[in-house]
Protein backbone atom coordinates (compact mmCIF):
# COMPACT_ATOMS: atom_id res chain seq x y z
CA UNK A 1 0.00 0.00 0.00
CA UNK A 2 1.42 3.37 -1.01
CA UNK A 3 0.70 6.61 0.79
CA UNK A 4 0.25 10.02 -0.75
CA UNK A 5 2.67 11.76 1.59
CA UNK A 6 5.99 13.59 1.43
CA UNK A 7 8.31 12.85 4.34
CA UNK A 8 6.53 10.56 6.84
CA UNK A 9 7.61 12.83 9.68
CA UNK A 10 5.78 15.79 8.07
CA UNK A 11 2.44 13.99 7.68
CA UNK A 12 0.52 15.62 10.53
CA UNK A 13 1.93 19.12 10.04
CA UNK A 14 1.33 19.19 6.29
CA UNK A 15 -2.19 17.85 6.63
CA UNK A 16 -2.98 20.66 9.10
CA UNK A 17 -1.54 23.22 6.69
CA UNK A 18 -3.88 21.97 3.98
CA UNK A 19 -6.87 21.97 6.32
CA UNK A 20 -6.22 25.58 7.26
CA UNK A 21 -5.90 26.67 3.63
CA UNK A 22 -9.09 24.84 2.70
CA UNK A 23 -11.23 26.24 5.50
CA UNK A 24 -9.78 29.61 6.39
CA UNK A 25 -13.23 31.13 6.89
CA UNK A 26 -14.11 28.58 9.54
CA UNK A 27 -10.96 27.80 11.46
CA UNK A 28 -7.37 28.64 12.34
CA UNK A 29 -4.47 26.37 13.23
CA UNK A 30 -1.89 26.78 15.96
CA UNK A 31 0.98 25.01 14.28
CA UNK A 32 3.19 25.38 17.33
CA UNK A 33 0.84 23.69 19.80
CA UNK A 34 -0.89 21.68 17.10
CA UNK A 35 -4.55 22.48 17.61
CA UNK A 36 -7.35 23.79 15.40
CA UNK A 37 -9.68 26.49 16.67
CA UNK A 38 -12.68 28.51 15.54
CA UNK A 39 -11.75 31.52 13.47
CA UNK A 40 -13.81 33.76 15.79
CA UNK A 41 -12.48 32.33 19.07
CA UNK A 42 -12.83 33.14 21.86
CA UNK A 43 -16.59 33.60 21.82
CA UNK A 44 -17.29 35.69 24.90
CA UNK A 45 -19.88 34.38 27.32
CA UNK A 46 -20.17 31.01 25.56
CA UNK A 47 -19.08 27.68 27.00
CA UNK A 48 -16.17 26.45 24.88
CA UNK A 49 -16.15 22.84 23.68
CA UNK A 50 -12.70 21.27 23.33
CA UNK A 51 -11.86 17.84 22.02
CA UNK A 52 -8.80 16.08 20.71
CA UNK A 53 -7.29 12.82 19.61
CA UNK A 54 -4.36 11.36 17.82
CA UNK A 55 -4.31 12.05 14.09
CA UNK A 56 -5.30 9.41 11.57
CA UNK A 57 -9.03 9.63 12.42
CA UNK A 58 -9.84 12.56 10.15
CA UNK A 59 -12.25 14.21 9.83
CA UNK A 60 -12.44 13.55 13.60
CA UNK A 61 -11.87 15.94 15.38
CA UNK A 62 -10.37 18.76 13.35
CA UNK A 63 -13.18 18.60 10.79
CA UNK A 64 -15.75 19.34 13.50
CA UNK A 65 -14.32 22.69 14.54
CA UNK A 66 -16.57 25.62 13.79
CA UNK A 67 -19.74 27.42 14.82
CA UNK A 68 -22.24 25.13 16.51
CA UNK A 69 -19.76 22.37 17.33
CA UNK A 70 -16.16 22.43 18.60
CA UNK A 71 -14.25 25.53 19.61
CA UNK A 72 -10.95 23.68 19.46
CA UNK A 73 -9.56 20.26 18.61
CA UNK A 74 -6.04 19.16 19.55
CA UNK A 75 -4.18 16.79 17.32
CA UNK A 76 -1.51 14.33 18.43
CA UNK A 77 0.82 12.22 16.35
CA UNK A 78 -0.80 9.36 14.48
CA UNK A 79 -2.98 7.41 16.96
CA UNK A 80 -1.27 9.16 19.88
CA UNK A 81 -3.30 11.41 22.12
CA UNK A 82 -2.23 15.05 22.38
CA UNK A 83 -0.19 16.23 25.36
CA UNK A 84 -1.64 18.18 28.31
CA UNK A 85 0.29 21.25 27.11
CA UNK A 86 -1.59 21.17 23.81
CA UNK A 87 -4.94 20.97 25.61
CA UNK A 88 -3.93 23.78 27.91
CA UNK A 89 -2.88 26.03 25.02
CA UNK A 90 -6.14 25.30 23.18
CA UNK A 91 -8.17 25.89 26.34
CA UNK A 92 -6.55 29.26 26.94
CA UNK A 93 -7.14 30.25 23.31
CA UNK A 94 -10.89 29.50 23.18
CA UNK A 95 -12.04 30.03 26.76
CA UNK A 96 -14.62 32.83 26.67
CA UNK A 97 -15.38 33.30 30.36
CA UNK A 98 -18.17 30.71 30.65
CA UNK A 99 -15.98 27.65 31.21
CA UNK A 100 -14.82 24.81 29.02
CA UNK A 101 -16.19 21.32 28.36
CA UNK A 102 -13.70 18.62 27.36
CA UNK A 103 -15.13 15.80 25.29
CA UNK A 104 -13.02 12.83 26.38
CA UNK A 105 -13.05 9.66 24.33
CA UNK A 106 -12.41 6.73 26.62
CA UNK A 107 -8.89 5.70 25.63
CA UNK A 108 -6.20 5.46 28.29
CA UNK A 109 -3.88 8.01 26.70
CA UNK A 110 -6.65 10.49 25.97
CA UNK A 111 -8.12 10.28 29.45
CA UNK A 112 -4.75 10.62 31.23
CA UNK A 113 -3.53 13.57 29.19
CA UNK A 114 -6.85 15.41 29.54
CA UNK A 115 -6.81 14.79 33.31
CA UNK A 116 -3.39 16.41 33.59
CA UNK A 117 -4.58 19.28 31.37
CA UNK A 118 -7.60 19.82 33.64
CA UNK A 119 -5.36 20.00 36.69
CA UNK A 120 -3.21 22.59 34.92
CA UNK A 121 -6.26 24.59 33.80
CA UNK A 122 -7.57 24.56 37.37
CA UNK A 123 -4.26 26.06 38.53
CA UNK A 124 -4.93 28.87 36.06
CA UNK A 125 -8.46 29.22 37.41
CA UNK A 126 -10.17 28.11 34.21
CA UNK A 127 -13.27 26.06 34.92
CA UNK A 128 -13.16 22.80 32.97
CA UNK A 129 -15.71 19.99 33.06
CA UNK A 130 -15.72 16.80 31.07
CA UNK A 131 -18.00 14.38 29.32
CA UNK A 132 -16.78 10.84 28.72
CA UNK A 133 -17.58 9.14 25.43
CA UNK A 134 -17.53 5.33 25.72
CA UNK A 135 -19.88 3.80 23.19
CA UNK A 136 -18.05 0.69 21.94
CA UNK A 137 -20.13 -2.37 22.84
CA UNK A 138 -17.35 -4.67 21.60
CA UNK A 139 -15.74 -4.16 25.01
CA UNK A 140 -17.69 -6.10 27.66
CA UNK A 141 -16.61 -4.09 30.67
CA UNK A 142 -18.70 -0.92 30.34
CA UNK A 143 -16.19 1.19 32.29
CA UNK A 144 -13.48 0.25 29.83
CA UNK A 145 -15.44 0.87 26.64
CA UNK A 146 -13.70 2.82 23.92
CA UNK A 147 -14.98 6.09 22.57
CA UNK A 148 -15.97 5.76 18.93
CA UNK A 149 -18.54 7.50 16.72
CA UNK A 150 -20.55 8.83 19.65
CA UNK A 151 -17.95 11.61 19.84
CA UNK A 152 -19.53 13.21 16.78
CA UNK A 153 -23.06 13.14 18.21
CA UNK A 154 -21.92 14.37 21.63
CA UNK A 155 -19.71 17.15 20.20
CA UNK A 156 -22.51 18.35 17.91
CA UNK A 157 -25.11 18.41 20.68
CA UNK A 158 -22.78 20.01 23.23
CA UNK A 159 -21.75 22.59 20.63
CA UNK A 160 -25.37 23.46 19.86
CA UNK A 161 -26.21 23.72 23.56
CA UNK A 162 -23.25 26.04 24.14
CA UNK A 163 -24.29 28.17 21.16
CA UNK A 164 -27.76 28.54 22.69
CA UNK A 165 -26.31 29.94 25.89
CA UNK A 166 -26.55 26.86 28.13
CA UNK A 167 -24.31 27.21 31.21
CA UNK A 168 -21.31 24.91 31.67
CA UNK A 169 -23.32 22.66 34.01
CA UNK A 170 -26.19 22.50 31.54
CA UNK A 171 -23.92 21.79 28.59
CA UNK A 172 -22.22 19.04 30.57
CA UNK A 173 -25.57 17.55 31.59
CA UNK A 174 -26.95 17.40 28.05
CA UNK A 175 -23.63 16.08 26.73
CA UNK A 176 -23.61 13.32 29.34
CA UNK A 177 -27.19 12.43 28.52
CA UNK A 178 -26.25 12.20 24.83
CA UNK A 179 -23.27 10.03 25.60
CA UNK A 180 -25.34 7.52 27.58
CA UNK A 181 -27.70 7.10 24.61
CA UNK A 182 -24.99 6.09 22.10
CA UNK A 183 -23.62 2.66 21.21
CA UNK A 184 -21.22 1.62 18.44
CA UNK A 185 -19.49 -1.38 16.97
CA UNK A 186 -16.99 -1.69 14.12
CA UNK A 187 -15.60 -4.23 11.70
CA UNK A 188 -12.23 -4.21 9.92
CA UNK A 189 -11.54 -5.88 6.60
CA UNK A 190 -7.88 -4.79 6.54
CA UNK A 191 -5.35 -3.39 8.98
CA UNK A 192 -3.88 0.08 8.52
CA UNK A 193 -0.39 1.50 8.10
CA UNK A 194 1.19 4.07 10.43
CA UNK A 195 3.11 6.56 8.25
CA UNK A 196 6.21 6.36 10.45
CA UNK A 197 6.07 2.58 10.51
CA UNK A 198 5.31 1.84 6.88
CA UNK A 199 3.73 -1.57 7.45
CA UNK A 200 0.34 -2.87 8.65
CA UNK A 201 -0.19 -2.85 12.42
CA UNK A 202 -1.59 -6.38 12.32
CA UNK A 203 -1.99 -9.10 9.72
CA UNK A 204 -5.51 -9.79 8.58
CA UNK A 205 -5.77 -12.46 5.88
CA UNK A 206 -7.85 -11.51 2.82
CA UNK A 207 -10.53 -14.06 3.72
CA UNK A 208 -11.08 -12.96 7.31
CA UNK A 209 -12.73 -10.06 9.10
CA UNK A 210 -12.03 -8.59 12.53
CA UNK A 211 -15.24 -7.82 14.45
CA UNK A 212 -15.27 -5.25 17.24
CA UNK A 213 -12.30 -3.13 16.24
CA UNK A 214 -11.45 0.28 17.61
CA UNK A 215 -9.96 3.12 15.62
CA UNK A 216 -6.28 2.71 16.35
CA UNK A 217 -5.39 -0.20 14.12
CA UNK A 218 -5.53 -2.43 17.17
CA UNK A 219 -7.04 -5.84 16.76
CA UNK A 220 -10.68 -6.41 17.64
CA UNK A 221 -12.64 -8.82 19.71
CA UNK A 222 -13.07 -11.74 17.39
CA UNK A 223 -11.91 -12.88 14.00
CA UNK A 224 -14.38 -14.49 11.63
CA UNK A 225 -14.27 -15.89 8.09
CA UNK A 226 -15.32 -13.25 5.57
CA UNK A 227 -19.04 -13.01 5.11
CA UNK A 228 -21.69 -10.88 3.34
CA UNK A 229 -22.44 -7.22 4.06
CA UNK A 230 -25.92 -8.11 5.37
CA UNK A 231 -24.51 -10.64 7.81
CA UNK A 232 -21.86 -8.20 9.03
CA UNK A 233 -24.59 -5.61 9.66
CA UNK A 234 -26.42 -8.15 11.81
CA UNK A 235 -23.24 -8.95 13.76
CA UNK A 236 -22.69 -5.24 14.44
CA UNK A 237 -26.28 -4.26 15.11
CA UNK A 238 -27.39 -7.02 17.49
CA UNK A 239 -24.98 -6.19 20.34
CA UNK A 240 -25.81 -2.50 19.93
CA UNK A 241 -29.57 -3.09 20.06
CA UNK A 242 -29.27 -5.39 23.08
CA UNK A 243 -27.01 -3.05 25.03
CA UNK A 244 -29.01 0.08 24.26
CA UNK A 245 -32.24 -1.83 24.99
CA UNK A 246 -33.80 -0.52 21.81
CA UNK A 247 -37.60 -0.72 21.75
CA UNK A 248 -40.26 -0.11 19.10
CA UNK A 249 -41.03 3.59 18.92
CA UNK A 250 -37.46 4.69 19.73
CA UNK A 251 -36.16 7.59 17.67
CA UNK A 252 -32.58 7.27 16.52
CA UNK A 253 -29.72 9.05 14.88
CA UNK A 254 -27.75 6.53 12.84
CA UNK A 255 -24.19 6.73 11.59
CA UNK A 256 -22.38 4.35 9.27
CA UNK A 257 -18.81 5.59 9.22
CA UNK A 258 -16.25 4.15 6.86
CA UNK A 259 -12.91 3.49 8.54
CA UNK A 260 -10.99 5.16 5.71
CA UNK A 261 -10.59 2.45 3.09
CA UNK A 262 -14.13 1.43 2.23
CA UNK A 263 -15.99 3.05 -0.68
CA UNK A 264 -19.18 5.04 -0.13
CA UNK A 265 -20.90 2.50 -2.38
CA UNK A 266 -20.36 -0.23 0.21
CA UNK A 267 -21.39 2.01 3.10
CA UNK A 268 -24.77 2.47 1.43
CA UNK A 269 -25.08 -1.32 1.12
CA UNK A 270 -24.50 -1.46 4.87
CA UNK A 271 -27.06 1.28 5.48
CA UNK A 272 -29.62 -0.47 3.28
CA UNK A 273 -29.72 -3.51 5.55
CA UNK A 274 -29.37 -1.46 8.71
CA UNK A 275 -32.40 0.60 7.67
CA UNK A 276 -34.39 -2.56 6.99
CA UNK A 277 -33.56 -4.13 10.36
CA UNK A 278 -34.25 -0.96 12.34
CA UNK A 279 -37.54 -0.32 10.55
CA UNK A 280 -38.63 -3.91 11.17
CA UNK A 281 -38.05 -3.30 14.89
CA UNK A 282 -40.25 -0.22 14.80
CA UNK A 283 -37.38 2.26 15.18
CA UNK A 284 -37.73 5.70 13.61
CA UNK A 285 -34.53 6.95 11.97
CA UNK A 286 -34.50 10.71 12.51
CA UNK A 287 -31.30 11.37 10.62
CA UNK A 288 -28.40 9.38 9.23
CA UNK A 289 -24.76 10.06 8.42
CA UNK A 290 -23.23 7.75 5.83
CA UNK A 291 -19.59 8.42 4.98
CA UNK A 292 -16.13 8.77 6.50
CA UNK A 293 -16.74 10.54 9.82
CA UNK A 294 -14.35 8.73 12.16
CA UNK A 295 -11.60 6.74 10.53
CA UNK A 296 -8.51 4.68 11.17
CA UNK A 297 -6.15 5.78 8.36
CA UNK A 298 -6.79 3.51 5.35
CA UNK A 299 -8.39 0.67 7.26
CA UNK A 300 -11.20 -0.96 5.26
CA UNK A 301 -14.40 -1.58 7.17
CA UNK A 302 -16.99 0.49 8.97
CA UNK A 303 -18.47 1.30 12.35
CA UNK A 304 -22.16 1.62 13.12
CA UNK A 305 -23.31 4.09 15.77
CA UNK A 306 -26.84 4.53 17.07
CA UNK A 307 -28.02 7.32 19.33
CA UNK A 308 -31.46 7.38 20.91
CA UNK A 309 -32.86 10.93 20.92
CA UNK A 310 -35.67 12.81 22.61
CA UNK A 311 -37.12 16.16 21.57
CA UNK A 312 -34.35 18.26 23.19
CA UNK A 313 -31.50 16.15 21.85
CA UNK A 314 -33.01 16.10 18.37
CA UNK A 315 -33.54 19.84 18.38
CA UNK A 316 -29.91 20.39 19.37
CA UNK A 317 -28.77 17.93 16.72
CA UNK A 318 -30.76 19.80 14.08
CA UNK A 319 -29.50 23.24 15.17
CA UNK A 320 -27.26 25.06 12.66
CA UNK A 321 -23.66 23.88 12.40
CA UNK A 322 -20.84 25.27 10.31
CA UNK A 323 -17.75 23.07 10.22
CA UNK A 324 -15.71 21.56 7.37
CA UNK A 325 -17.49 18.21 7.78
CA UNK A 326 -20.97 18.93 9.16
CA UNK A 327 -22.72 21.92 7.68
CA UNK A 328 -26.42 22.77 7.89
CA UNK B 1 39.37 5.18 42.68
CA UNK B 2 38.30 3.13 45.65
CA UNK B 3 36.99 6.24 47.36
CA UNK B 4 34.97 7.05 44.29
CA UNK B 5 33.37 3.62 44.26
CA UNK B 6 32.49 4.07 47.89
CA UNK B 7 30.76 7.40 47.17
CA UNK B 8 28.85 5.88 44.30
CA UNK B 9 27.69 3.05 46.46
CA UNK B 10 26.18 5.18 49.16
CA UNK B 11 24.89 8.31 47.48
CA UNK B 12 23.00 9.38 44.41
CA UNK B 13 23.91 12.69 42.80
CA UNK B 14 22.03 14.70 40.21
CA UNK B 15 24.67 13.76 37.65
CA UNK B 16 24.14 10.08 38.50
CA UNK B 17 20.46 10.53 37.73
CA UNK B 18 21.22 12.29 34.46
CA UNK B 19 23.50 9.44 33.53
CA UNK B 20 20.77 6.91 34.41
CA UNK B 21 18.32 8.61 32.07
CA UNK B 22 20.84 8.93 29.27
CA UNK B 23 21.57 5.21 29.50
CA UNK B 24 17.80 4.62 29.48
CA UNK B 25 17.43 6.84 26.41
CA UNK B 26 20.11 4.93 24.58
CA UNK B 27 18.47 1.60 25.40
CA UNK B 28 15.02 2.79 24.26
CA UNK B 29 16.45 4.00 20.96
CA UNK B 30 18.18 0.64 20.45
CA UNK B 31 14.96 -1.22 21.25
CA UNK B 32 12.54 1.10 19.47
CA UNK B 33 11.52 -1.45 16.84
CA UNK B 34 11.22 -4.25 19.37
CA UNK B 35 8.90 -2.16 21.58
CA UNK B 36 6.85 -1.27 18.53
CA UNK B 37 6.53 -4.95 17.57
CA UNK B 38 5.39 -5.85 21.09
CA UNK B 39 2.82 -3.06 20.96
CA UNK B 40 1.59 -3.98 17.48
CA UNK B 41 0.71 -7.45 18.81
CA UNK B 42 -1.68 -6.20 21.51
CA UNK B 43 -1.93 -2.43 21.19
CA UNK B 44 -1.62 0.10 18.42
CA UNK B 45 2.06 -0.30 17.59
CA UNK B 46 3.37 3.07 18.65
CA UNK B 47 5.04 2.48 22.02
CA UNK B 48 8.51 2.35 20.47
CA UNK B 49 7.90 5.48 18.41
CA UNK B 50 6.45 7.41 21.35
CA UNK B 51 9.14 6.40 23.82
CA UNK B 52 11.84 7.18 21.26
CA UNK B 53 10.36 10.65 20.76
CA UNK B 54 10.32 11.19 24.52
CA UNK B 55 13.87 10.06 25.18
CA UNK B 56 15.18 12.10 22.23
CA UNK B 57 13.74 15.16 23.96
CA UNK B 58 15.28 14.02 27.22
CA UNK B 59 18.65 13.70 25.55
CA UNK B 60 18.35 17.24 24.19
CA UNK B 61 17.51 18.61 27.64
CA UNK B 62 19.94 16.57 29.71
CA UNK B 63 22.67 16.33 27.10
CA UNK B 64 22.86 20.05 26.61
CA UNK B 65 23.02 20.60 30.33
CA UNK B 66 25.86 18.15 30.73
CA UNK B 67 27.77 19.65 27.85
CA UNK B 68 27.13 23.16 29.13
CA UNK B 69 28.52 22.17 32.50
CA UNK B 70 31.69 20.99 30.80
CA UNK B 71 30.96 17.31 31.24
CA UNK B 72 30.65 15.63 27.88
CA UNK B 73 28.41 12.58 27.65
CA UNK B 74 31.33 10.20 27.27
CA UNK B 75 33.14 11.45 30.38
CA UNK B 76 32.14 8.19 32.02
CA UNK B 77 31.72 7.23 35.63
CA UNK B 78 34.12 9.78 37.05
CA UNK B 79 31.99 12.61 35.74
CA UNK B 80 28.89 11.00 37.20
CA UNK B 81 30.27 11.33 40.72
CA UNK B 82 30.97 15.03 40.46
CA UNK B 83 28.51 17.31 42.21
CA UNK B 84 25.76 18.70 40.00
CA UNK B 85 25.99 22.23 38.70
CA UNK B 86 24.43 24.94 40.82
CA UNK B 87 21.05 25.12 39.06
CA UNK B 88 20.38 21.39 39.24
CA UNK B 89 19.25 19.90 42.44
CA UNK B 90 17.75 16.44 42.25
CA UNK B 91 14.17 17.67 42.64
CA UNK B 92 14.50 20.22 39.86
CA UNK B 93 16.16 17.68 37.61
CA UNK B 94 13.41 15.09 38.11
CA UNK B 95 10.79 17.75 37.49
CA UNK B 96 12.50 18.70 34.23
CA UNK B 97 12.43 15.05 33.22
CA UNK B 98 8.72 14.82 34.08
CA UNK B 99 7.74 17.92 32.13
CA UNK B 100 9.85 16.86 29.15
CA UNK B 101 8.03 13.52 29.00
CA UNK B 102 4.57 14.99 29.64
CA UNK B 103 4.99 17.63 26.95
CA UNK B 104 7.00 15.59 24.47
CA UNK B 105 5.43 12.16 24.23
CA UNK B 106 1.63 12.18 24.20
CA UNK B 107 -0.33 8.95 24.50
CA UNK B 108 -0.59 6.96 27.70
CA UNK B 109 3.17 6.48 28.02
CA UNK B 110 3.89 10.22 28.22
CA UNK B 111 1.28 10.79 30.91
CA UNK B 112 2.30 7.72 32.94
CA UNK B 113 6.09 8.08 32.86
CA UNK B 114 5.56 11.81 33.32
CA UNK B 115 3.43 11.24 36.42
CA UNK B 116 6.06 8.86 37.81
CA UNK B 117 8.82 11.45 37.51
CA UNK B 118 6.58 14.29 38.66
CA UNK B 119 5.73 12.54 41.93
CA UNK B 120 9.33 11.45 42.35
CA UNK B 121 10.35 15.10 41.89
CA UNK B 122 7.89 16.25 44.56
CA UNK B 123 9.27 13.71 47.03
CA UNK B 124 12.85 14.69 46.25
CA UNK B 125 12.01 18.38 46.63
CA UNK B 126 10.45 17.80 50.04
CA UNK B 127 13.45 15.72 51.16
CA UNK B 128 15.86 18.46 50.11
CA UNK B 129 13.79 21.40 51.29
CA UNK B 130 14.45 20.93 54.97
CA UNK B 131 18.17 20.32 54.80
CA UNK B 132 20.95 22.87 54.89
CA UNK B 133 22.07 22.07 51.37
CA UNK B 134 19.38 21.65 48.72
CA UNK B 135 22.06 20.68 46.20
CA UNK B 136 23.17 17.73 48.28
CA UNK B 137 23.33 14.15 47.09
CA UNK B 138 20.77 11.75 48.51
CA UNK B 139 21.31 8.34 50.07
CA UNK B 140 20.15 5.28 48.17
CA UNK B 141 17.52 4.79 50.89
CA UNK B 142 16.20 8.27 50.12
CA UNK B 143 16.37 7.54 46.42
CA UNK B 144 14.32 4.40 46.93
CA UNK B 145 11.75 6.53 48.78
CA UNK B 146 11.73 8.96 45.84
CA UNK B 147 11.06 6.11 43.41
CA UNK B 148 8.34 4.74 45.69
CA UNK B 149 6.53 8.10 45.56
CA UNK B 150 6.89 8.08 41.80
CA UNK B 151 5.24 4.67 41.70
CA UNK B 152 2.37 5.89 43.87
CA UNK B 153 1.83 8.78 41.45
CA UNK B 154 1.91 6.41 38.51
CA UNK B 155 -0.62 4.05 40.08
CA UNK B 156 -2.91 6.90 40.98
CA UNK B 157 -2.79 8.36 37.48
CA UNK B 158 -3.25 5.04 35.73
CA UNK B 159 -5.73 3.67 38.30
CA UNK B 160 -3.97 0.36 37.88
CA UNK B 161 -2.44 -2.19 40.22
CA UNK B 162 -0.41 -5.36 39.95
CA UNK B 163 -1.35 -8.19 37.57
CA UNK B 164 -3.23 -6.01 35.10
CA UNK B 165 -0.49 -6.37 32.46
CA UNK B 166 0.92 -2.86 32.64
CA UNK B 167 4.21 -1.17 33.42
CA UNK B 168 3.32 -1.47 37.12
CA UNK B 169 4.07 -5.20 36.88
CA UNK B 170 7.72 -4.28 36.33
CA UNK B 171 7.81 -1.09 38.42
CA UNK B 172 6.39 -2.36 41.68
CA UNK B 173 8.49 -5.52 42.15
CA UNK B 174 11.60 -3.57 41.16
CA UNK B 175 11.02 -0.88 43.77
CA UNK B 176 10.05 -3.50 46.39
CA UNK B 177 13.30 -5.36 45.69
CA UNK B 178 15.34 -2.17 45.85
CA UNK B 179 13.85 -1.22 49.19
CA UNK B 180 14.23 -4.73 50.66
CA UNK B 181 17.84 -4.90 49.63
CA UNK B 182 18.63 -1.48 51.11
CA UNK B 183 16.82 -2.32 54.34
CA UNK B 184 18.92 -5.46 54.63
CA UNK B 185 22.00 -3.25 54.49
CA UNK B 186 23.13 -4.30 51.03
CA UNK B 187 25.11 -1.88 48.92
CA UNK B 188 23.99 -0.09 45.75
CA UNK B 189 25.39 -2.77 43.48
CA UNK B 190 23.35 -5.48 45.16
CA UNK B 191 20.26 -3.27 45.50
CA UNK B 192 20.08 -2.10 41.89
CA UNK B 193 20.94 -5.57 40.61
CA UNK B 194 18.04 -6.97 42.64
CA UNK B 195 15.74 -4.22 41.33
CA UNK B 196 16.72 -4.92 37.74
CA UNK B 197 16.17 -8.66 38.15
CA UNK B 198 12.77 -8.09 39.75
CA UNK B 199 11.75 -5.76 36.91
CA UNK B 200 12.78 -8.37 34.38
CA UNK B 201 10.86 -11.09 36.18
CA UNK B 202 7.81 -8.85 36.41
CA UNK B 203 8.06 -8.04 32.72
CA UNK B 204 8.21 -11.74 31.85
CA UNK B 205 5.22 -12.45 34.07
CA UNK B 206 3.07 -10.13 31.95
CA UNK B 207 3.23 -12.69 29.13
CA UNK B 208 0.80 -14.94 30.96
CA UNK B 209 -1.53 -12.16 32.04
CA UNK B 210 -4.74 -10.95 30.46
CA UNK B 211 -4.62 -7.18 30.01
CA UNK B 212 -7.13 -5.32 32.18
CA UNK B 213 -5.98 -1.78 31.39
CA UNK B 214 -5.10 0.12 28.25
CA UNK B 215 -5.62 -0.77 24.63
CA UNK B 216 -4.51 -4.36 25.08
CA UNK B 217 -7.51 -4.94 27.36
CA UNK B 218 -9.82 -4.66 24.33
CA UNK B 219 -8.41 -7.96 23.10
CA UNK B 220 -9.73 -9.79 26.14
CA UNK B 221 -8.15 -13.23 26.54
CA UNK B 222 -6.36 -12.75 23.21
CA UNK B 223 -3.90 -10.47 25.03
CA UNK B 224 -2.53 -13.52 26.91
CA UNK B 225 0.76 -14.83 25.52
CA UNK B 226 2.22 -11.43 24.67
CA UNK B 227 4.72 -9.45 26.72
CA UNK B 228 3.49 -6.02 27.76
CA UNK B 229 5.39 -3.24 25.95
CA UNK B 230 5.02 -0.80 28.87
CA UNK B 231 6.47 -3.32 31.35
CA UNK B 232 9.29 -3.86 28.87
CA UNK B 233 10.26 -0.20 28.66
CA UNK B 234 10.08 -0.08 32.46
CA UNK B 235 12.51 -3.01 32.63
CA UNK B 236 14.92 -0.93 30.51
CA UNK B 237 14.57 1.88 33.06
CA UNK B 238 15.78 -0.41 35.84
CA UNK B 239 18.41 -2.00 33.64
CA UNK B 240 19.73 1.52 33.05
CA UNK B 241 19.59 2.16 36.82
CA UNK B 242 21.75 -0.89 37.44
CA UNK B 243 24.28 0.39 34.93
CA UNK B 244 24.25 3.93 36.29
CA UNK B 245 24.09 3.33 40.03
CA UNK B 246 25.48 -0.14 40.74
Amino acid sequence: MQKLINLPIDTVAESLQGLELAHEKILRVSHKSRFVYRADAPVHGKVAIVSGSGSGHEPLNVGYVGRGMLDAACLGDVFTSPTPMQYLAATEMVEGGAGVLYVVKNHTGGVLNMEIAMEMAAEREIMVKTVLVNDDVAVDDAANRRGLGAAIFVEKIAGAAAERGYTLNQVQAVAKRSSTQCRSMGVALTSCILPNLGRPTFDLPADEMEIGVGIHGERGRQRIPSTSADQVVELLLEPIMADLEVRAGDRMLVMVSGLGGTPQQELYIVYRHLHKLLTMRGVTIEQQLIGNYITSLEMAGCAVTLMRVDAELLELWNAPVHTPTLWW
Amino acid sequence: MLVMVHIMNSEISASCIERWLLVFAERILEKKDYLTDLDAAIGDGDHGLNMARGVERLRERLGSKLVAAGRPLNAGLAAATEPADAETNIGVLLRTVAMTLISGVGGAAGALYGSFFLNAAKEAASLLKNGADPQRNISIAEFSQVLRSGLEGLKQRGKAGLDEKTMIDAFEPAIDALQDSIEQGEDATAAFTAACQAAEKGMQKTIGMQALKGRASYLGPRSIGHQDPGATSTFYLFEAARKAFA
